[in-house]
């Protein structure tokens, strides 16, 4: 064993809970989540902990580690300091069920109010051409592996419960940037219903999700600036609203 | 009643942040450097004076539109007489601060900048800012920052006529041609950083291009749009340097039109 490492875990539930302390041997090239699994199977064997593939692709071993959000399986023991405690906790922003495992329901609510890609009628499977630069711009945003850290510590609902109601999370901003830029996609409502139902003009762009992304998506510079730049386009720019009733169109596409 | 992370149903924590690291370090520089920034351009804003020295004018009082300017100093001519406020001389700087502090105030990266140093909100990540309610951008005056595209234009005329000052600034004294000085570096400098700030805007980057939802059919602004893309990743960095660039040639220009330094000559 290479190392003695110091942590700190919470446990507890909706109702109450608090970190406890836990000392545990670490061998050399362990993640978190390593770790985690051998305090469960050595000295508390009821600790509740979501995880599937350890290879930071699935994206349920979100937590925040040392305050930060957090997978658990691609974060390196070897990099905090020998002496420092390790603090692990659930996700801050969701609703606790047991231990490190939250309730995220609220991010597939937040899903199911995006209406998905709209063909032109008429288009049968295996008929849609696309070429790939008109492709590419969405395709960053298809690397999403729904950890929802970005959700976790986007603070317009991290700390206000209350516009959980009115805003769907930089997750939902980059799927409807996606859709957006789809070549075909022809539904045409998208940037208003961004502003007007999900909550695009709370986000401050303060860039909190992009910083937590463990996919590196640019989600802040490629998703939600795009997008409330073709807000103004349709609703804030007098110019670009009187070009369009002039020449019929939305926006130039 | 108990918001944010405290908020019913959340993991009972009763820290503000659990965050070890020293996350204060990066909005407190922010503010400082904009907080020094901001009392050295309002003292030189109402220092209405030692602007220009032939052929040199600080980008703050560029372009100078009062008949308040010193001799020589007007490019555009003087469409404004002296206007006087309290008894006092409007100084010319005031006439167009608007335009590059409106720029600045809505740009995408300040805005992230201010946010977090001035407002802390949030004052880094996964730190619980101190407000009990937020409403974002979706409000006035905070919906105005939707205006950002029309200070991105008017800054555009801004770089053009500092582009003309820096190339005027290729003369001596006496107005004669075909002279450089530390001084006509130092404002190509400041003009060259105004450029780039401004070609690697959100906004440049949405106009070019980033509004199409097809690229194959406009190949050239896709290009376009590739190459702002390229200089966008570095929008921060430009909006600082351009943003030093600004106070240190007035900074030059002052003291040369104070005589404390000779703007020397290479030819
Ligand atoms: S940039 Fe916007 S969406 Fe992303 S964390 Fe900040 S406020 Fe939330
Ligand atoms: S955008 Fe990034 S941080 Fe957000 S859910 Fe997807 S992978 Fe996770
Ligand atoms: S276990 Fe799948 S992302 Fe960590
Ligand atoms: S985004 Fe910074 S100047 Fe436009």
């Amino acid at each position: 064993m290479a190392r003695t490492l110091k942590l700190r875990i919470w446990r507890g539930d909706d109702k109450t809970g608090g970190l406890q302390d836990v000392t545990v041997e670490a061998n050399h090239g362990e993640v978190v989540l390593d770790i985690i699994h051998r305090v469960q199977a050595t000295q508390m064997g009821d600790l509740a902990v979501r995880w599937n593939c350890k290879a930071g692709k699935c994206g349920s071993c979100s937590m925040e580690i040392n305050g930060k959000p957090r997978l658990a399986c691609m974060t390196q023991v070897a990099s905090y300091p020998e002496d420092e405690t390790i603090t692990i906790t659930p996700l801050r922003a969701f609703p606790v069920i047991k231990d490190l495992v939250t309730d995220v329901s609220f991010n597939y609510k937040k899903a199911m109010e995006i209406p998905s890609v709209e063909m032109p009628p008429g288009m049968k499977p295996g008929e849609p051409r696309m070429q790939q630069i008109d492709v590419e711009r969405s395709q960053e945003f298809r690397k999403c592996i729904e950890c929802f850290l970005c959700q976790d510590t986007c603070h317009v609902i991290r700390d206000h419960e209350e516009n959980k109601k009115s805003f769907a999370g930089p997750r939902f901003f980059i799927r409807i940037a996606e859709l957006d830029m789809h070549p075909l996609d022809i539904l045409r409502n998208r940037k208003k219903s961004a502003q007007e139902e999900h909550g695009l003009g709370m986000c401050n762009i303060t860039k909190c999700c992009t910083e937590v992304c463990p996919e590196h998506i640019r989600i802040t510079d490629n998703a939600i600036i795009p997008m409330k730049e073709r807000v103004v386009d349709e609703k804030y720019d007098p110019l670009r609203w009187l070009g369009s009733k002039i020449r019929k169109r939305e926006g130039m596409l | 009643m108990a918001t944010g992370v405290f908020s019913q149903g959340r993991a009972k924590i009763s820290e503000r942040t659990l965050r070890t690291d020293k996350w204060w370090v990066q909005p407190l520089i922010t503010f400082l450097v904009l907080i020094a920034f901001i009392i050295y351009a309002t003292l030189r804003a109402f220092e209405n004076g030692n602007y220009f020295a032939e052929p040199l004018i600080s980008p703050f009082y560029s372009p100078c539109l009062s008949t308040a300017c010193v001799a020589g100093a007007s490019l555009l001519g003087t469409p404004f007489g002296i206007i006087h406020i309290f008894g006092m001389v409007l100084s010319p700087a005031l006439l167009i601060l608007i335009f590059p502090l409106g720029f600045r105030m809505t740009c995408y990266y300040y805005r992230k900048a201010y946010y977090r140093s001035f407002w802390m909100s949030p004052p880094a990540c996964a730190v619980a800012e101190p407000h009990s309610k937020y409403t974002g951008e979706t409000r006035a005056p905070l919906i105005m920052q939707n205006m950002h595209r029309y200070f991105f234009y008017a800054g555009l005329v801004f770089n053009v006529l500092l582009t003309v000052d820096a190339i005027l600034a290729f003369r001596n004294p006496e107005k004669q041609w075909g002279h450089m000085s530390v001084g006509t570096l130092v404002l190509l400098a400041n003009a060259t950083f105004l450029w780039f700030y401004s070609l690697s805007c959100h906004t440049c980057r949405h106009t070019v291009g980033g509004r199409l939802r097809n690229f194959s059919k406009h190949p050239l602004r896709y290009k376009a749009w590739t190459f702002v893309s390229k200089l966008n990743h570095y929008h921060q960095n430009f909006a600082w340097v351009s943003l030093l660039g600004v106070a240190f040639a007035d900074v030059y220009v002052r003291e040369v039109a104070t005589h404390a330094i000779t703007n020397w000559y290479f030819f």
